[in-house]
């Protein structure tokens, strides 16, 4: 502050504060300039107190690192989208890549939030005829479902209202197609898909004691 | 928003929301408030996944949103609720000393969930139990209620605020997103249920479903087809109010640290029975009659003397005993005396630095600069002739405790995030190892389930040779090291942030 830009006009060497007030006295060596940024990792001086264990830091602890991987389990987790691969792979059809595009795998209240949050499933629709091209059009078993549900689910849990009421059942049914669509899914492929097992944790799932072996 | 707070915001929304959420959340709480379509644009990202992002930020109390003119809806991101992040152990682990495992579940389940339901909290932590206890035992619903019931009549959980409920059936087009109000009554007021039932073990189906009672039909899936008796009075937990508790702890240990044991449960009985009763931000606790101490003060004679707890000024000294630790470990012990001794003669020239705290004179000279060149002190000028000639001047070195707590928050804020990415770049170097140790150790698992014999499991353990096993151990202790510097460095960062906002309060 008070020993910026000194004795430019008198002459070098001069500064414009008593150098003898803040410390220096005459003929003391100056420290040499820095002429580059300070290390990365200067060398500590002390060592650090040590962290604090026992029983409450070590619950703390492992309660923080449950916390992490439970919160990458829930649906809040939001995934970027797998990237499409080159070709399209039968194994493709048998592997549920988690929820279908765009929609959210939760249910919150809808109520309670903005309806322009609401992903309209209308749009899924369009897309899902481009991908699965080679599959029969999912228009005609569309239109079953549609008038299935209808009669069907007809105390599903109310949305927001719409402007005109056709929307609004539409929307409606379009909202059970979201429900219904991990069901068509399953329908197009030619088997189960319960009862595919991929391989990597097989047997993990029984409790019995199964008398045969498992290779 | 400092970069730093930012920066750490982004670390965390990453680490538990993933990168999408990350992206939207961290623009919003760069830019403020905006619409919708704007943060589609300048984040780049599709508008679905956007839609996704805000419905999981808005869920869980991190963003929201406002409905201005002319319908549009604007969202707006609270930071400092995202750095609250880092405490969720903390509370969870609060809970459980005070309400042991059943009310730990259930701060556990509003805190990963955002808000929920009474009956969904109470169903959820149920079931949870029940995976815990003995083969043929489950947890009955009446006590998980209970709890939650405890839980909230001290505060610790309270109700979201709930859309409005309109009588009148509004022929207009409805506003784009609710208002949501909340009456200060009722913010914890535990609706009136009647939940019967057990919890629910995951995979035993038969031996439960007799037990059920007509009430609640056993599902599996989402039970949206139910009518939920209290549905849309939502529930989250009540960060303040931990705060408040983590706030009392302090003092009271800090009381216990300087004096003796009893006047230490005077000061505790004295927080509680104004727990309640007081705001969490009032600088003073409501007066109540007990006997003298430090950091309370005088307020009245009626009742035979009421005293007050000045928590100002408790927490001034916390802030500062953290101040004169963080010196000393940084900077050593004669360091800190000198830091110490500013403190006490608030204003002090550098000649008397040497002579008061009897240290050489180069040796103070060093420790002082060094001081102030990380900002834990600052000088102030006051000048001898009105024309302010440096040679003329008296310099003389101060500790603003405000501006230096203030700093040593940001640099906590600093650390913190690079104790995480240090964690993250540890993680994602050994992530093979780690892949493959937990391939064996679920072919381990299965063999063992299926009754494999000990040769087998022999064989298969040996597929990690030892030097894998030393790093893997390697990597575990480094990374528990982080985890637990993470934990106290957050500790400061709540006393700091107490101070601070504690100050800030008053003036």
């Amino acid at each position: 502050m008070a020993s910026r830009g000194g004795g430019r006009g008198r002459g070098r060497g001069q500064l414009t504060f008593n150098v003898e007030a803040v410390g220096i006295g005459k003929g003391d060596a100056l420290p040499p300039p820095t002429l580059q940024p300070s290390p990365l990792f200067p060398p500590l001086e002390f060592r650090p107190v040590p962290l604090p264990s026992g029983e409450e830091g070590e619950y703390v602890l492992a309660l923080k690192q449950e916390l992490r991987g439970a919160m990458r389990q829930l649906p809040y987790f939001i995934r970027p989208a797998v990237p499409k691969r080159d070709v399209e792979r039968y194994s493709d059809k048998y592997q549920m890549s988690g929820p279908i595009d765009n929609a959210i795998d939760w249910n919150p209240d809808w109520r309670r939030l903005p309806r322009e949050l609401k992903i309209r499933v209308r749009k899924l629709q369009k897309e899902r005829i481009t991908i699965l091209l080679p599959k029969r059009p999912p228009k005609t078993t569309e239109d079953k479902e549609e008038t299935i549900q209808k009669l069907e689910k007809k105390e599903e849990e109310v949305t927001s209202e719409e402007d005109e009421e056709k929307e609004e059942e539409e929307e409606k049914e379009e909202e059970e197609e979201e429900e219904y669509d991990e069901e068509e899914h399953e329908e197009e492929t030619d088997y189960i898909m319960s009862y595919f097992d991929n391989g990597e944790d097989f047997g993990g799932d029984s409790d019995d004691n199964m008398d045969e072996a498992i290779y | 928003m400092t970069q730093a707070e930012i920066k750490l915001c982004s670390l965390l929304l990453q680490e538990h929301f993933g990168e999408i959420v990350e992206k939207i959340g961290v623009h919003l709480i760069r830019t403020g408030s905006q619409p919708l379509r704007v943060i589609a644009h300048d984040t780049g990202t599709s508008l679905d996944q956007v839609k996704k992002a805000l419905c999981v930020l808005v869920q869980h109390n991190l963003v929201s949103y406002q409905v201005h003119k002319r319908g549009v809806v604007e969202y707006e991101a609270q930071c400092s609720r995202v750095l609250r992040m880092l405490r969720y152990p903390r509370y969870i682990y609060t809970t459980k000393t005070l309400y042991s495992d059943t009310g730990e579940l259930i701060v556990e389940e509003l805190l990963l969930n955002g808000k929920l339901t009474m009956s969904a909290v109470v169903k959820k932590v149920a079931d949870r139990l029940t995976e815990t206890m003995e083969d043929g035992k489950t947890m009955d619903y009446a006590e998980v209620s209970n709890t939650f019931v405890r839980l909230a009549d001290t505060h610790f959980v309270q109700r979201c605020p709930s859309v409005p409920t309109t009588e009148n059936s509004d022929p207009g087009p409805p506003p784009p997103a609710p208002t949501l109000v909340i009456n200060e009554k009722d913010m914890y007021l535990v609706p009136k249920l009647s939940l019967i039932g057990k919890g629910k073990r995951r995979r035993s189906s038969d031996e439960d479903a007799a037990g059920e009672p007509k009430a609640k039909r056993p599902k599996y899936t989402t039970d949206n087809k139910e009518p939920i008796p209290d549905d849309g009075i939502y529930w989250q937990a009540n960060l303040d109010r931990f705060h408040q508790h983590f706030r009392d702890q302090a003092i009271v240990s800090a009381v216990a640290n300087r004096m003796d044991q009893t006047s230490s449960e005077i000061v505790r009985t004295m927080l509680r029975m104004s727990e309640i009763t007081t705001s969490s931000s009032a600088p003073f606790t409501q007066p109540l009659s007990s006997n003298e101490l430090e950091f309370v003060g005088k307020s009245g004679d009626s009742g035979g003397g009421m005293y007050v707890i000045n928590l100002h000024k408790a927490l001034a000294s916390l802030a500062t005993a953290t101040l004169e630790s963080v010196v000393q470990e940084r900077f050593g012990s004669r360091c800190a005396r000198i830091f110490r001794l500013v403190l006490q003669k608030k204003h002090i020239e550098q000649k008397q630095v040497e002579d008061f705290a009897m240290i050489p004179a180069k040796e103070a000279k060093d420790m002082l600069y060094k001081m102030l060149s990380e900002n834990f002190m600052s000088l102030q000028e006051i000048p001898k002739t009105p024309d302010h000639a440096p040679s003329r001047t008296f310099y003389l070195y101060t500790v603003n405790i405000l501006s230096a707590a203030r700093m040593l928050l940001h640099r906590c804020y600093k650390s913190i995030a690079n104790l995480i990415e240090r964690r993250q770049f540890e993680t994602k170097e050994n992530k093979r190892l780690l892949e493959k140790s937990q391939r064996v150790e679920a072919i381990i698992a299965s063999m063992q389930a299926t009754g494999a014999e000990e040769a087998q499991l022999q064989e298969i353990e040996e597929m990690i040779t030892a030097p894998e096993r030393q790093q893997l151990e390697t990597l575990k202790r480094n990374v528990n090291k982080l985890d637990a510097s993470e934990i106290q460095v957050d500790e400061t960062i709540f006393l700091l942030e107490s101070y601070i906002e504690c100050t800030m309060k008053r003036q």
